[in-house]
């Protein structure tokens, strides 16, 4: 499986205790990609041909700034998604992303109160499911995106397994 | 009516304590009369709402039109409120307090022992003449409608001591021997001491001030007396209500420990009577405003999840709040100022001059995190009741090289470490999710007297 960490070495990785980070598979990132260039692509024809045929030759070259955000965003969709990575420890499931505002989730099996796999129907058409974590927090913010269905269900499975073996009230 | 008979008429309430296991009963007689007050307050609503055509009405009516009013709406009256009381059950199993209730639409609660969260016993004014009480379950996710009212009082008492006796784990044989646990009192406010701390938060004169600038500025702008007078009266009522009201609610306010955990009891009207089992206490917090600092007063406010009760002590000084605090906490010793170390220097970049508000201080029981500079606040987790930590680090924080730690309680409550230093905080989150974890492990079980 394609995932966006496995080129980036991890600082450490190799010391005994340090999590084994897992990125997410491509497709979110196709996914992410594809709409912003279904939405920004005509955009900018349609710009570049409207302003180009009423306004003449020097409007026109308002029609770049869809082209830009359209680059901009390309990239920066890249960089979000190569920030999101997920580790499996011995006793809890570490969530980490974010390029400006990084966020790193700790959640102890223990605390698990429901595990949640959804997948909507344009994830379903790409092959994409999500995963949640709820706890007895609602601040607790476990979402892991872009999964692929039986890597969803294999997570969902061994965190429940885990989560009742460690289970501990509130 | 005397609330020690009372229990007694109700079917089903008084037979041998043999076999409890899925006795049903009824709420107290006197129920019905709360829900009768239903449409006698709908009537005296609408008149009031409009004073003239009700003026007119009532010179319409004859006395006829009148008795034929009330022979129907008392008799339709006493019908709902002897009907919902009647097709209201409740039970206690080993394991559940179950409720069944509704005439048309069935409801049925069955709310698990071993999760109860706080037990409330609440007497309104009207209910402590008659002898009656309320008993409502804390229970995560529990209803507003899942409180049972009206019960006799020592009925009430007596189900209370029942239901924790359960939930302790007492064996099942044992619970009606078992009784009441003895309390300790731990702390007592004094009301002159109450009136004291109200009148010192500074609400009641911030409040006063507005009702007397708002209006001579209304006054000025429009010469209008009506305008004026109709801004006045809310704003010195709200300054009035908020105080006297805060008084009435926290008067003679005593906590108490017992096996059963702690008992807060309190109110001058309105008596409430709080028990929180051990171990179900998730975040302390200890705020200290401005104007209490010099008497050295803290107001002490605890989070239990799924319960509403938010207070532990209204104001106390310092070091017995510490030992109150010690006793809801219980292995937990509150770390003293110098333990709390502050955040870098170079993080007043981020948040200027409050920077040196925040600190934290970690032990091998609890998560100690501080914030505030002139309402000084201090929140208390023990690590066995964090839910999920989290670091979070924002980009102008990346280029000071600080990061927040947050660690979220089941009570919906986070606790936020600030302006950590990047690397001290890293090591922090890692920490913090080991700690909880071996927390976990030496935390009490669910049925704390089950070993």
């Amino acid at each position: 499986m394609e995932t966006g960490t496995e080129g980036t070495a991890d600082p450490g990785a190799g010391t005994a205790g340090e999590p084994v980070w897992t990125g997410l598979p491509r497709g979110l990132l196709r996914v992410r990609r594809l709409l912003l260039a279904l939405w920004l692509v005509p955009l900018t024809i349609l710009a570049g041909a409207l302003l180009g045929a009423f306004a003449g030759g020097a409007w026109a070259a308002f029609a770049l700034l869809p082209l830009a955000a359209l680059l901009w965003g390309w990239a920066m969709l890249g960089r979000n998604w190569r920030s999101w990575r997920y580790a499996e420890r011995a006793d809890d499931l570490l969530i980490s992303r974010g390029v400006l505002w990084r966020e790193e989730t700790i959640v102890p099996y223990g605390r698990m109160q429901l595990v949640e796999v959804t997948s909507g129907p344009l994830e379903r058409r790409f092959g994409l499911a999500s995963l949640q974590l709820h706890t007895a927090a609602a601040a607790t913010d476990a979402t892991i995106p872009g999964l692929t269905p039986p890597e969803a269900e294999r997570l969902r499975d061994r965190l429940t397994e885990l989560g009742e073996a460690r289970s501990a009230g509130l | 009516m005397t609330a020690p008979d009372a229990p007694a008429d109700a079917p089903g309430a008084a037979d041998a304590p043999g076999d409890a296991a899925a006795r049903e009963r009824r709420l107290h007689p006197v129920t019905p009369l709360r829900r009768a007050w239903a449409p006698v307050a709908v009537v005296l609503g609408w008149a009031a709402h409009d004073l003239n055509e009700a003026q007119r009405r009532l010179v319409q009516l004859t006395a006829t039109t009148v008795l034929l009013g009330l022979a129907v709406l008392i008799p339709a009256a006493a019908l709902y409120g002897f009907l919902s009381w009647w097709f209201t059950h409740f039970s206690v199993t080993d394991t559940e307090l179950r409720i069944r209730t509704g005439l048309l639409f069935r409801r049925t609660a069955h709310i698990r022992l071993d999760r109860i969260q706080a037990v409330d016993v609440t007497q309104p004014l009207l209910a402590r003449f008659i002898g009656v009480a309320k008993l409502r379950l804390d229970v995560i996710g529990a209803d507003k409608r899942d409180e049972l009212a009206f019960l006799g009082e020592r009925e009430a008492r007596a189900l209370r001591a029942e239901l924790l006796a359960r939930a302790a784990g007492f064996a099942p044989e044992s619970v009606h021997d078992v009784g009441e646990a003895p309390a300790e009192q731990l702390l007592h406010v004094p009301p002159r001491m109450l009136a004291v701390a109200i009148l010192l938060t500074g609400a009641p004169f911030a409040m006063l001030l507005a009702a007397l600038v708002v209006p001579s500025l209304l006054w000025l702008a429009t010469h209008s007396l009506w305008t004026v007078v109709a801004a006045a009266v809310p704003l010195l009522g709200g300054a009035g209500t908020n105080s006297v009201g805060r008084f009435i609610k926290e008067y003679d306010w005593t906590v108490g420990e017992s096996p059963d955990g702690l008992r807060i009891d309190h109110g001058l009207l309105d008596r409430d009577h709080e028990t929180v089992p051990p171990g179900r206490v998730q975040t302390v917090r200890i705020v200290e405003p401005l104007l209490w600092r010099r008497l050295g007063w803290v107001r002490v406010e605890l989070a239990v999840a799924g319960s509403s009760n938010s207070v532990l002590v209204p104001v106390a000084p310092r070091e017995v709040a510490r030992g109150v605090v010690e006793r809801a906490l219980p292995g937990v010793t509150v770390p003293g100022a110098e333990a709390f170390t502050r955040p870098p220097r170079r993080s007043g970049w981020c948040v200027p001059l409050w920077w040196r508000g925040y600190g934290l201080a970690t032990t091998d029981a609890v998560f100690a995190a501080r914030h505030g500079l002139v309402r000084r606040r201090l929140a208390l987790v023990p690590h066995a009741k964090v839910q999920s930590v989290r670091l979070t680090q924002g980009p102008w924080e990346r280029w000071r090289g600080v990061a927040d730690v947050h660690v979220d309680t089941g009570a919906n409550q986070t606790v936020t470490a600030r302006l950590r230093d990047a690397g001290e905080a890293v090591e922090l989150l890692r920490a913090q999710a080991d700690r909880s974890r071996t927390g976990r492990r030496v935390a009490r079980p669910d049925r704390w007297m089950s070993s």
